[in-house]
């Protein structure tokens, strides 16, 4: 489509385009230049302030803080799921007295920070007598809580874009109104709405590293721990590099996980053309 | 109510720390996440690839890594100070900016192509026929999106209290230490949200849906 907001460029457009080209690869460099500068220059890279990271027992801990957030994402993310089809069949039910708690409650969980619910269950329900609440618990819960309702406005956009046919042949084939959800609908609202489904999981992923505020023992907090060793000489920002490339590298398999996935399905029976217009939600 | 009628000093200063980076922010993301969008789609293959990285890394990356960076690790860098109000509006700001990019990114696509074609006949430039004719319609049609953008800004701002802003997240810490209940406390603070995320950005979002509607 980018292409359409521009012509081909003549010999001028051309020139003009090369010198463009040099002045973003230059400013882009002269940023990235200043910052390894300073980097460099407050004594970012020497070996002292990275030998912390040199010794098996700080790698073995970084390797099980990282096992922390996978274990943290993949409760959140089938939890997630599961309240997000629960809910969004709760949306679609023809009774009003399960329709509107649920609509409800997904526009209420949607509204409320993670962080703060994570709050609520971590530092609100102790002194109420609820004991065992772990960190792991509180950022679990708290996930499913915000995702689940995010990922139910999802199912239902993909389910109510779908032709009226599929759900009408269902019934024609003498389906209950649970088996044509369950078994028609859902299936090809999942495969439509595939992309924003994985781009919530993503959001998934980065949002346990809220864990690091209310004390959860993931990677941020393993980084901001080591960071803080005065001993090594306070590795703050090798610590978070550490860290920051970390999720990048999870992120991204988790993103080229679901382009294969979604080059899988494609390949397979006829997918379904219609996309509804959701984003995932930061 | 006691806890928050006693302690309305405590969520007033929060709530308005959380406005002061809510609107800083969201201005600054908008103007950023608008180049980059435009850098994005530009006829210069440097530009579309440094606006590609830019995005790519940091919507990979979480907030709360972000703000860390800016309110933990930069002091190291011996550069000017800034306080923590300031590191988190840069980073909410840096942050945000990838998502309003690719929203309106998004919307740069729903634009008819005989809108781009026209401007393109009439002889207007790349920028010109950018920033005059499609950007606007784009505009409008980006306001849902946008608002969720917007949405998860608000929300966002109070991953801040992780680093020394006093803002609505932070209001627990300081609740208990006047031995206020903290459940009681925190169920005030999502009340609150609930009511500026449904009642006022929702609202918000209806008025200027309704009101910039593409006439087609």
């Amino acid at each position: 489509m980018s292409s359409v907001l521009f012509d081909v460029p003549g010999p001028k457009a051309r020139a003009r385009n090369r010198v463009l080209s040099v002045i973003t690869v230059l400013v882009v460099l002269a940023i990235i230049a200043f910052i390894l500068l300073r980097f460099a220059e407050s004594g970012q890279f020497t070996a002292a302030k990275w030998r912390i990271f040199g010794f098996p027992l700080v790698q073995r801990t970084i390797i099980s803080s990282i096992g922390a957030t996978l274990g943290a994402f993949a409760a959140a993310a089938v939890g997630s799921l599961l309240f997000g089809i629960l809910l969004a069949f709760g949306r679609l039910s023809d009774r009003a007295w399960i329709s509107r708690p649920c609509y409800g409650i997904t526009e209420l969980l949607r509204a409320i920070p993670v962080l703060i619910m994570m709050m609520i269950l971590y530092y609100g329900l102790p002194p109420l007598g609820m004991h065992g609440i772990t960190p792991f618990t509180a950022v679990v819960v708290g996930l499913i809580a915000y995702n689940g309702s995010v990922l139910a406005e999802v199912f239902r956009a993909g389910i109510e874009a779908l032709p009226s046919g599929q759900k009408e042949a269902g019934a024609a084939i003498g389906l209950s109104k649970g088996q044509v959800q369950r078994l028609i609908l859902l299936p090809q609202a999942v495969r439509s709405m595939l992309p924003v489904i994985i781009a919530q999981l993503v959001v998934i992923l980065k949002d346990t590293a809220l864990g690091f505020i209310i004390t959860y023992n993931e990677i941020l907090f393993q980084a901001n721990y080591f960071g803080s060793q005065a001993q090594y000489g306070s590795p703050v920002l090798p610590a978070l590099m550490v860290a920051g490339v970390t999720y990048i590298v999870l992120c991204l398999l988790l993103s080229g996980f679901a382009k294969w996935l979604e080059w899988r399905l494609r390949r397979g029976p006829k997918a379904v053309k219609i996309a509804p217009r959701v984003m995932a939600d930061a | 109510m006691d806890t928050l009628l006693n302690n309305l000093d405590l969520f007033t200063t929060g709530f308005k720390n959380t406005g002061i980076l809510f609107v800083l922010s969201a201005i600054f993301a908008l103007i950023l996440g608008t180049v980059v969008a435009a850098m994005r789609v530009s006829p210069v293959p440097a530009m579309r690839a440094a606006g590609t990285v830019y995005v790519n890394t940091v919507r990979n990356m979480p907030l709360t890594v972000i703000l860390a960076f800016f309110a933990l690790g930069y002091p190291k860098l011996n550069l000017v100070p800034i306080n923590f109000l300031t590191a988190a509006v840069v980073g909410l700001s840096l942050y945000t900016a990838t998502y309003v990019a690719e929203a309106i990114r998004s919307g740069i696509n729903t634009v008819p192509v005989g809108q781009a074609e026209a401007a393109r006949a009439i002889g207007l430039p790349f920028l010109q026929s950018l920033t005059l004719v499609i950007l606007p319609q784009a505009f409008r049609s980006v306001i849902p999106p946008l608002f969720s953008v917007f949405i998860a800004l608000l929300k966002n701002t109070t991953v801040a209290a992780g680093f020394s802003v006093l803002e609505a997240g932070a209001i627990r810490a300081n609740l208990s230490e006047r031995g206020e209940p903290a459940l009681v406390g925190l169920l005030w603070v999502a009340l609150i949200f609930v009511i500026l995320v449904i009642g006022v950005l929702s609202t918000l979002q209806r008025y200027f849906e309704n009101k910039w509607r593409v006439a087609r």
